[in-house]
């Protein structure tokens, strides 16, 4: 079944504008919306302990962890909120937690 | 139009709903709605039409399953009664702003407690704000022809939205009464397939039922109201072309005997045709009284209602359900509020009456009628307790 | 219009009776309703169940307080439930019973038109089991002419499938066999 594609703005400004039952029809447009700024702390990466098992890609709960060309599992900063679930998570102790300031 | 046969009105709902091509049917049986859940049950099961029955653990479910099966583009049908709509009644509101088209029969029945599973106009009420379509049946006849007008009016692109038939619990849904079916052949004409506004698919990812913050939620909120308020049209124009197709003419507010009427009865449901006779013997002793029903009780139909009482000097509203310490019985609040500004609009008498099942006769139309004569204020009354 | 009170038993098929005759009425052409006493069932309790049969469309939906005909479906519901309330000065009372007639108007102190019939024989002797509902019907076609025999038979075929035909005989019976009582 074909969905109905419909010129929209980015977001309704008035009550006509909004699309009927408020659905939204651009995929993943999420991304649009830069998580980086709630974060009060940082992951750090220690190359040296990675043993680039991917635990921290497979847990981060943002999906903002990805493999680097190195083989190197590298948070987004732009979307990472700074939740400490991979630095908890990583088994090798290779990454930490800064605080965001630092 | 088919010859005119015998069947119980619960059955013929699902009789009337498997005319009409559906995808999906989530139905939870409760009293007196069993009968529509349990033959709806036995077509899908006999495979006499291809669709899905899911067998859901509770109305919490079925509701829930059916927004699910319309948002993939299905048409869908649900019913329950009672407690069971007590039960939905988180899901209708999300059902109704996703704008998914799904039809729900609705066997009017009181809500506990004390526990009573008899009929009142209790149960709906509740849901009067829940952005659903609100139509109710006064017979059989009605019950066939509003079940299967009812998709066409909630799948019409300009409406997209939910829409519950009522159908007063044992007085209609167990009654055996003569009948007119249409043919497959003359729903399939009347009824097209469903053309959804959008579906949810994997090859086409998109978001349904998505978050509000407070900058944009009323904006949503304002949408919502006005797709209700501009259904009427698509309603009137569905029952139009019903009449033209069957020759059955229905109206959002029916009248009767209501032209000179000077006096007229309000009713919502199977009490009217009673009431109609109540009518006929009042008109024979000379008395200028008549009767007026709302077939459409969301979006309310405001000005039918104006044109339908003109002229009246005293209006009986007959309230099947209360608003416990609220102003009165919801239509006669309802209709109060829509005629404060009006000049020279009626004296409107509110009378409490037909709660859980107690029956409502002919002669409790002539008495309440009398009774309205000297009732001075407006403050509703429970007809027939016992003082 | 004719309005018909039916008094049975839960279990005892006092509904089946009404169904057969709204629907056998609606089959001749005519208007009918069938409907029972609302709520939960319970089987061996007393239980009522209603028909309206009319030549025009019926709109009444409340309840029947003024019968025109009170069938008994049980014999013991006579002196168990009053039977007659509302039943108009010139309604029929039809009763299943292996009683005089004289006996029942004792009982009820009923001196309106009467007719009897031992339906549970019948029904034992022509179905195998004391219910007597369907044979009953053709006791009321009997007193009221409401409707002609042949009339029941699709609906029974409907119903009943291969023992319709036991159910039919049953009523023919109960039709033939009926007494009216002599007048009080």
């Amino acid at each position: 079944m074909a969905k109905k594609k419909t010129e929209q703005k980015k977001w309704p400004e008035k009550w006509h504008e909004v699309t009927p039952g408020c659905m939204v029809f651009e995929p993943g447009n999420a991304a649009n919306y830069k998580t980086g700024s709630w974060k009060a702390q940082r992951p750090i990466l220690d190359t040296k302990k990675c043993i680039k098992c991917g635990i921290c890609y497979i847990f981060c709960p943002e999906a903002c962890i990805q493999e680097d060309t190195e083989g190197f599992f590298q948070a987004d900063l732009g979307y990472c909120k700074g939740c400490g679930i991979c630095a908890h998570e990583c088994w090798p102790g290779a990454i930490s937690m800064v605080e965001e300031e630092e | 139009m088919g010859k005119r046969i015998g069947m119980e009105v619960g059955i013929a709902a699902a009789e009337a709903v498997a005319l009409c091509n559906i995808d999906v049917a989530a139905v939870y049986p409760i009293t007196p709605q069993s009968h529509i859940a349990e033959h709806m049950a036995d077509i899908i099961h006999d495979g006499r039409i291809d669709a899905e029955f899911i067998t859901v653990e509770s109305e919490h479910s079925s509701i829930s399953a059916c927004a699910g099966a319309s948002a993939t583009g299905a048409r869908v049908y649900t019913a329950t009664s009672s407690q069971g709509l007590m039960l939905m009644h988180e899901i209708l509101p999300i059902v109704s702003a996703m704008r998914l088209p799904v039809v729900m029969g609705n066997a009017n029945r009181a809500v506990s407690g004390p526990l009573n599973i008899w009929n009142d106009h209790g149960d709906i009420m509740p849901q009067r704000d829940s952005g659903w379509i609100c139509l109710f049946t006064e017979n059989g006849q009605e019950v066939i022809d509003l079940s299967i007008m009812a998709f066409k009016i909630a799948e019409d692109p300009e409406v997209m939205l939910p829409t519950v038939v009522n159908i007063d619990g044992f007085q209609l849904t167990h009654m055996i009464e003569p009948l007119e079916f249409p043919t497959q052949a003359q729903v399939n004409k009347f009824l097209p397939d469903r053309k959804p506004y959008a579906t949810l698919h994997p090859d086409n990812p998109m978001t349904m039922g998505c978050f509000n913050m407070p900058d944009i939620f009323t904006e949503t909120m304002k949408a919502k109201d006005t797709a209700l308020w501009n259904s009427k049209k698509t309603i009137v124009k569905v029952f139009n072309e019903w009449g033209r197709q069957f020759g059955r003419k229905y109206n959002v507010v029916e009248t009767y005997k209501a032209k000179d009427a000077e006096t007229l009865i309000l009713t919502m449901g199977s009490m009217g045709e009673t009431a109609s006779i109540a009518v006929d013997e009042m008109r024979k002793a000379g008395r200028k009284v008549g009767l007026v029903k709302l077939r459409l009780w969301r979006p309310f139909p405001v000005e039918e209602l104006r044109a339908a009482i003109k002229g009246c000097k005293t209006l009986i509203v007959m309230d099947r359900a209360i608003s416990f310490g609220g102003a009165g019985g919801p239509v006669a609040t309802e209709i109060k509020s829509f005629l404060f500004h009006d000049k020279g609009r009626p004296r409107i008498v509110d009378f409490l009456m037909g709660l859980g099942g107690r029956d409502v006769t002919v002669g409790d139309f002539i008495a309440m009628v009398e009774r309205a004569k000297n009732k001075k204020d407006e403050t509703y009354e429970y007809y027939g307790v016992r003082e | 219009m004719i309005e018909i009170r039916w008094h049975g038993r839960g279990g005892q098929g006092a509904v089946t009776s009404v169904e057969m005759l709204a629907l056998a009425a609606i089959e001749e052409g005519k208007y009918a309703q069938g409907f029972p006493a609302f709520g939960p069932e319970r089987r061996g309790a007393p239980v009522m169940a209603f028909n309206r049969v009319s030549d025009k469309p019926i709109k009444i939906r409340s309840g029947i307080y003024r019968p025109d005909v009170v069938v008994v479906l049980d014999p013991s519901l006579v002196s168990l439930v009053p039977v007659t309330d509302g039943l108009k000065p010139d309604g029929i009372l039809i009763v299943n019973t292996s009683k005089t007639a004289s006996e029942i108007r004792k009982v009820l102190n009923y001196k309106g038109k009467l007719f009897t019939v031992d339906a549970t024989h019948i029904a034992k002797e022509e179905l195998g089991v004391p219910i007597s509902n369907t044979t009953m019907l053709g006791a009321v076609l009997k007193a009221t002419g409401v409707l002609k025999m042949d009339a029941m038979k699709s609906p029974l075929e409907h119903r009943f499938g291969r023992v319709a035909g036991k159910n039919m005989t049953a009523m023919k019976r109960a039709f033939n066999e009926m007494k009216q009582a002599k007048a009080a």
